[in-house]
């Protein structure tokens, strides 16, 4: 396992993918974390969607990660481009059958792979994390946001729960990406579709039909880290989503091992 | 439930498959094919295009299943190409790897996920002659470079059987010479080497057995020499004359044997035994030969002779 992990690494640390999502994560962090701050008494609003966020919502102990947690649908989509890209390039390049040969228990191959985009994913979720405190400690002073609670031990206590929401958030939009890129054996088909389907199709049926969005994976994998504007509970996403991950990693795992590898 | 496998070939065989199958919808992309390969020999492996020479190989590396059939490779199950993956290098359908990485990390790649020692990358890449292009991306490269690094990615695992399809695509006549020449070395290490080209002629001088397909299934599974003396050899008659030619087809039809001419000479079906009656007939009648020669027929010409409808 841990040669297969090192082995995908040597693919994903290359430069035009390493340092492309890094600047990717730090440009969607940073603007999302600026613009909380920034557009504080702004009347078009703050957060996502439009929504206002105030200085006493900043000063709780959990809003030093407010801007944090509103980057993570977006983190979630970049890595859902990741993981179907890697997954997917395999089979238009041609390069699979070079791995099934080097290590033909695919099972073994597949979790190998997932488990170092999952890693590259934990760096990209790391590094938005500091950019976002970052921005939240440099901007709270000069827009008078109070810092008092900020760095207390429930604060701190806060981060674990922050990261780990953010994080489950982001593994499950790239285990969709994952599983595209092996239904599809095509990056651009496997990430058009996904981001149609997440960013306009499931938006659509969410404000159009009443009580639906707790059924769509999207709508439930982006609300495991922002609970605001759904009208369902955080366990509820977090079941959902868990239930999701289950369906998408069997169907993954299931075709990676039954299907002929022709390309 | 038994999980055994009855081992019923040659235990000399590095490749043996036997009644093996791969069915496309209604199609039969390999038709119940059955051959071996012997341990320490170079074996061609040739056929037309669709022939089922790629799916076959794929079937013996394990990307596709088999619908019916069994085999071994190197003595282990085809249902288990685990257990004998790690002794076999393949390129299959030409050289595929990562267009941003480097030659050198695209084998690193390969290194790194069969436990290989990253030491043998470098003298992998001088022995096919890339160690100075090793850190230029693969997209830089031409065809005769991509083919060679294919090599270099095969030879990896230091393999003991070595299965390459059209390796000599794309090289330059140096090239193909250079692969000719490490085919011969390894086999000479004892090493198997199953290679699929269409190139006979370069089949014929390195391939001590051949399996030859058409159609999914089986034309011909043997020894090149068994295959080619088994031919009807021809008698090839010269004169400085032309007229002379059609002069010699009437000797030789009359002696029982087909005769034609091709290229201002006189092709005869039979074998060398006929040459002394042939050239004494001719000096009666007044002809005098240029040149005499047997030939057997080549690959080229057997094969076409084999795979044609007729």
């Amino acid at each position: 396992m841990i040669r297969i992990f090192k082995s995908e690494w040597r693919k994903l640390r290359r430069p035009t993918l390493f340092l492309g999502t890094m600047v990717a994560v730090v440009g969607l962090t940073g603007l999302i974390s600026s613009l909380l701050f920034l557009l504080l008494d702004s009347p078009r609003g703050n957060g996502r969607e439009g929504m206002m966020i105030t200085r006493e919502t900043l000063a709780m102990p959990n809003g030093l990660y407010v801007g944090f947690a509103n980057s993570a649908g977006l983190l979630g989509v970049i890595a859902l481009c990741v993981f179907a890209a890697q997954t997917a390039i395999e089979y238009t390049n041609g390069t699979l059958r070079n791995l099934l040969v080097r290590e033909p228990r695919r099972l073994l191959l597949l979790a190998g792979k997932y488990l170092a985009m999952v890693s590259f994913a934990l760096v990209t979720v790391c590094f938005s994390a500091i950019i976002s405190i970052t921005i939240s400690i440099s901007l709270a002073g000069s827009k008078g946001v109070s810092t008092d609670q900020w760095f207390t031990s429930s604060a701190i206590s806060l981060f674990g729960s922050t990261f780990g929401n953010v994080f489950l958030s982001v593994i499950a939009y790239g285990t969709v990406g994952m599983t595209l890129g092996l239904l599809l054996r095509s990056p651009i088909s496997s990430i058009s579709i996904a981001v149609a389907w997440i960013l306009v199709i499931e938006n659509i049926l969410s404000a159009t039909v009443s009580g639906i969005s707790k059924w769509l994976p999207g709508q439930l994998m982006s609300a495991i880290p922002v609970q605001f504007g759904v009208d369902f509970s955080y366990s509820r996403a977090l079941v959902g989503t868990s239930a999701y991950l289950l369906i998408f990693t069997v169907a993954a795992a299931t075709l990676f091992k039954r299907r002929d590898v022709v390309n | 439930m038994c999980n055994c496998y009855k081992v019923s070939t040659s235990q000399n065989a590095a490749i043996s498959v036997t009644d093996l199958t791969k069915r496309y919808g209604e199609r039969n992309a390999v038709d119940h094919i059955s051959f071996e390969v012997p341990r320490g020999t170079i074996c061609g492996f040739v056929g037309p295009n669709g022939a089922g020479k790629t799916t076959t190989i794929r079937m013996l590396l394990g990307l596709v299943k088999p619908t019916t059939g069994e085999g071994t490779v190197l003595g282990e199950p085809l249902t288990h190409p685990e257990r004998f993956l790690g002794k076999v290098g393949a390129l299959i359908e030409g050289p595929a790897f990562y267009p941003a990485l480097s030659g050198r990390e695209n084998l690193k790649v390969l290194a790194t996920l069969g436990n290989f020692p990253h030491d043998r990358v470098d003298q992998l890449l001088d022995q096919v002659g890339l160690l100075d292009r090793a850190s230029s991306k693969f997209k830089t490269y031409s065809l005769g470079m991509k083919q060679r690094l294919g090599i270099a990615a095969a030879l990896l695992p230091s393999p003991e059987l070595l299965i390459l399809d059209e390796p000599t695509n794309g090289l330059d006549p140096a090239g193909i010479q250079e692969v000719r020449e490490l085919l011969g070395h390894l086999a000479g290490y004892g090493l198997t080497v199953l290679v699929s080209s269409h190139l006979l002629s370069e089949i014929e001088a390195i391939a001590d057995d051949l399996v030859m397909l058409r159609d999914g299934k089986v034309l011909f599974s043997g020894q090149t020499k068994a295959l080619l003396t088994a031919q009807q050899p021809t008698v090839i008659a010269s004169s400085n004359n032309p007229q002379d030619l059609a002069r010699l087809v009437e000797i030789a039809t009359n002696s029982g044997h087909q005769a034609q001419i091709v290229n201002q000479s006189v092709h005869v079906v039979a074998d060398a035994t006929f040459a002394t009656s042939f050239n004494k007939a001719a000096f009666e009648a007044g002809v005098t030969l240029s040149s005499l020669v047997t030939a057997l027929p080549t690959l080229e010409e057997t094969f076409f002779e084999l795979t044609s409808d007729n």
